[in-house]
């Protein structure tokens, strides 16, 4: 009638629903996955799914940061913006670097570095405002969000800013060659998502933010340091934009002020496809990993096939997303 | 007399033999129930017997696997999620149920509001609220934020709440468990008063005592089976609690082994002040088990708390050993060997929605770290002693721990406390909503730990449990301390006298004079 040791029995824990939940997303994958390959025999071809997973591959590094910061309670509505402040500022900083550094890759590194640098900054200063400044993290991101966005369209001065053509043509491989046949995209987001999974469950900071998120007073009563947890979450996401960013910009070679639009959505749907709970407690890597693929799968078939008009790419993401949290929906509390 | 007014009376609300399973995993056996108008029902049983299930059956929050609910000899399928409280049957939960940013006045007509036309009537129902609240000599503005409230007016909010419907059947799960004993009394005496009315009242609490002053019938439950529904006056506390438990219970409290006369003092405190407490001052030696007892609200709970850094102290000073501390995090003072165990277990002590390993390493995580990993492995040995040690029961091992009987939920919180392996442990309530049975167990894990060297404080309710345990007994009264009682001073009516400010002594006197 006691415990035994815990693995026992997870599974058999509360029966069909819990199953549904865990196996929900992998299950809305293969359907995609099988709906693909009926609808056209190129769905499977290297070209074709490389393609997919390259373009996710920034959408899903953003999201694994933003699996941390909704597990641990936060939010951040402000990482699209971020994106093109970030992309906006490493352009600008390799063009100026050409006359003093010339042309090659001391130049993107420097620039990688002030991406990441900025990355970081942007993420302490949401972190700071939200655990110090005791702000919803709603507004404060909302905030950062239209600061970042103008920013970008001040630096582009209303325009767009464009990397320097031989720094690009430096730059390029980063996006278009990979090892192994695997862009280097993918190979980027599989180390993150890897990272982000271990860390997640094998380390403290993991429980931790889970811990949080689920309950904060207990949080504190256990001597967790909260405001430190929380705003290393929000510093990692900042780093993780910067990551996307530095693969981003290589592919388009410039900024401006519609650069990154609409991305904050789109990782805070697949985190919660991916079935990490929305007000926090509970995160899974994964999941948010499966999330994104589900909605690059979405577009792709969209554009694969010919009956149905690819403009309604987003109705069906958003069917997928209120599917998910249906199948999310907590039992009955007792 | 009482079995036979029962039998003639016609029950309003009847169980038949109802079984309830969740999942796969059985939790009430074919258990016969049943409460006439005027009777208090009591149902008592050990932590995870299944009391909680079987009032959530009878009020419709859960439905039963098997078996029937017959209302005014109707046979009827509760609705579920509360609506049954329209049909005149309402359930205050052994977890508190408020909403947190509600007032006092919004909370009692929750779902019921006073409308003057389209519009709210507020006035009305502050005034309304304010009287029900008068009834139980509860003294708090209607106006108040449930979140500013202590944990026993929360309690009495809750009460408040439940007797201003116009309940036929009421149910109580463990209402009197944060309650001390004039609160109690002030609820026995609204219940007296609802019975009179007609109304059936089926009661569930730990304390034997109160069952047997209150309580016409009594119904003990053991592992989900129906051991017995008796009448009171054919028992005795102690035959109630041996069926409850299945084997007779003596000696619920160990022997005290008075500590070392030379015993170091380990934890000494002088003039701490916070928001809410001023001139604090006192010893824990060695060995020691120091009560502290008080009305609630008289500040036991932020004195501890201001111990081990949760509140900002703003006077005196802490000594840990001979050396001067001053914690501002807790884990400066789990790393010092100072644990504190919260009396609220659902809002601080135990994260609800995640299971029983996670909530019992929370605090100690670092002991199970292996090359910067978490060493699950560790962890579940430490889960596999804990649940030995202090008998944590689940019938289903991977079960969030909101779904555990609350006893339960108490005993892991004291296995998450004792992680840390603390020399001053401070343990607030520590057996609240506990069985007899487990109490014991309990009390003689706390003797034994003293006998080892450790230094307890117990801040308790249950003047019983403070007398039965303490070396020394710190009363506390607004604030400050009363008094220090020691020995054979150590009585109920002495602690009383502090308590309610008939008696003052020591350093206390200078300040208030
Ligand atoms: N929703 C649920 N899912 C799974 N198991 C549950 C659920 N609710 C209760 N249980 C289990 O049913 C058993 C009986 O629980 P219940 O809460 O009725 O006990 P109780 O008699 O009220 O105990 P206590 O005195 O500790 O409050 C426990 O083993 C508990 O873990
Ligand atoms: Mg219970």
């Amino acid at each position: 009638m006691s415990v035994s040791a815990p693995e026992v029995a997870p599974k058999a824990r509360s029966g069909f629903r819990w199953d549904l939940k865990t196996v929900g997303p992998l299950l809305a994958l293969a359907l995609l996955v099988l709906l693909g390959i009926t609808l056209n025999e190129n769905f499977l071809s290297y070209n074709n799914i490389t393609n997919v997973l390259a373009r996710s591959s920034f959408i899903g590094i953003i999201a694994i940061g933003a699996t941390f910061v909704i597990t641990a309670g936060g939010l951040d509505l402000s990482v699209g913006s971020m994106a093109a402040v970030i992309a906006g500022v490493m352009i600008m900083v390799m063009n100026w670097l050409i006359p003093v550094m010339g042309v090659g890759w001391g130049v993107i590194l420097a620039g990688m570095a002030a991406g990441i640098l900025l990355g970081g900054v942007a993420g302490v200063g949401n972190g700071l405002m939200i655990t110090r400044g005791r702000i919803e993290a709603f507004i404060v991101t909302l905030g950062t969000m239209g600061i970042f966005r103008s920013l970008v369209t001040f630096l582009a001065d209303g325009g767009t800013l464009s990397l320097n053509f031989q720094v690009a043509d430096v730059y390029r491989p980063v996006y278009y060659d990979g090892l192994l046949g695997i862009p280097y995209p993918i190979l980027v987001f599989a180390l993150v998502a890897i990272g982000g999974e271990i860390v997640m469950r094998r380390t403290s900071f993991g429980r931790h933010c889970a811990a949080i998120g689920s309950n904060e007073q207990v949080a504190r009563y256990s001597s967790i340091s909260v405001d430190n947890v929380r705003l290393i979450t929000y510093i990692l996401q900042g780093l993780l934009v910067a990551v996307a960013v530095l693969l981003y910009v290589p592919r388009l070679g410039s900024a401006s002020s519609t650069t990154g639009v609409l991305w904050e959505l789109e990782a805070i749907a697949a985190v919660i496809i991916g079935g990490t709970t929305l007000k926090g407690g509970y995160g899974r890597v994964w999941g948010t990993v499966v999330g994104v693929v589900i909605l690059g799968l979405i577009g792709n078939i969209l554009n694969l096939q010919s009956f149905i008009s690819p403009y309604l790419n987003g109705a069906f993401q958003g069917v997928i997303i209120i599917l998910a949290v249906l199948l999310q929906r907590p039992r009955r509390a007792s | 007399m009482v079995e036979a007014q029962a039998r003639t009376a016609q029950p309003i609300l009847s169980a038949n033999r109802i079984s309830k399973s969740f999942g796969e995993i059985p939790v009430l056996f074919s258990i016969d129930f049943d409460v006439a108008p005027g009777e208090v029902h009591a149902i008592i049983g050990e932590n995870g017997a299944g009391k909680s299930t079987l009032i959530k059956i009878l009020s419709g929050i859960e439905q039963p696997t098997s078996g029937s609910i017959a209302y005014d000899g109707q046979t009827v399928v509760l609705p579920p999620d509360g609506k049954a409280e329209a049909m005149g049957i309402v359930l205050i939960h052994q977890e508190l149920n408020l909403a947190e940013h509600l007032t006092v006045a919004d909370s009692i007509f929750l779902g019921r509001e006073l409308k003057r036309g389209p519009f709210l009537d507020v006035g009305e129902m502050r005034r309304q609220a304010a009287a029900t609240m008068e009834t139980l000599h509860v003294h708090v503005d209607p106006d108040a934020r449930i979140s500013s409230l202590s944990v026993a007016d929360k309690q009495m909010v809750e009460i408040a709440k439940a007797i201003s419907r116009d309940a036929r059947v009421l149910i109580m799960d463990e209402p009197t468990a944060v309650l001390s004993v004039g609160e109690t009394q002030t609820l026995f005496e609204q219940i007296r008063r609802l019975t009179a009315r007609g109304v059936a009242v089926v009661f569930i609490s730990h304390k034997l005592d109160e069952i047997m002053e209150l309580a016409n019938r009594v119904t003990v439950l053991r592992d989900g089976q129906l051991i017995a529904t008796v009448g009171t006056e054919a028992l005795t506390p102690d035959s109630i609690a041996q069926m409850m438990v299945g084997r007779e219970l003596s000696n619920l409290y160990p022997p005290k082994h008075e500590p070392d006369v030379d015993a170091p003092v380990l934890l000494s405190v002088r003039n701490l002040s916070t928001k809410s407490v001023s001139n604090i001052s006192f010893d824990l030696r060695k060995g020691e088990i120091l009560g502290f007892a008080g009305l609630i609200g008289s500040g036991r709970t932020a004195v501890a708390e201001a111990v081990v850094g949760l509140t900002h102290k703003t006077g005196g000073d802490i000594t840990l050993n001979g050396a001067s501390v001053d914690f501002s995090r807790v884990a400066q003072s789990v790393h010092a060997g100072v644990a504190y165990m919260t009396k609220d277990r659902k809002g601080k002590g135990l994260l609800l929605n995640m299971g029983l390993r996670d909530n019992l390493t929370l605090l100690t995580l670092e002991k199970h770290m292996r090359m910067g990993f978490i060493d699950t492995a560790s962890e579940d040995r430490a889960l596999d002693r804990a649940v030995r040690r202090f008998d944590i029961r689940a019938r289903d091992a991977a079960v969030a721990v909101g779904r555990l009987s609350g006893g339960n939920q108490q005993k892991l919180m004291l296995g998450k406390t004792m992680e840390s392996e603390p020399d001053i442990i401070i343990m607030d309530e520590p057996t609240r909503g506990i069985d007899v049975g487990t109490k014991q167990q309990i009390y003689h894990i706390i003797a034994a730990l003293a006998a080892e060297g450790k230094a307890v404080i117990v801040i308790s309710s249950e003047l019983q449990e403070v007398i039965g345990l303490s070396h020394r007994v710190v009363v506390m009264r607004t604030g400050r301390i009363a008094g220090v009682l020691e020995g054979a001073e150590i009585t109920e009516e002495e602690i009383m006298r502090y308590a309610a400010g008939i008696k003052q002594s020591g350093n206390d006197e200078r300040i208030s004079a």
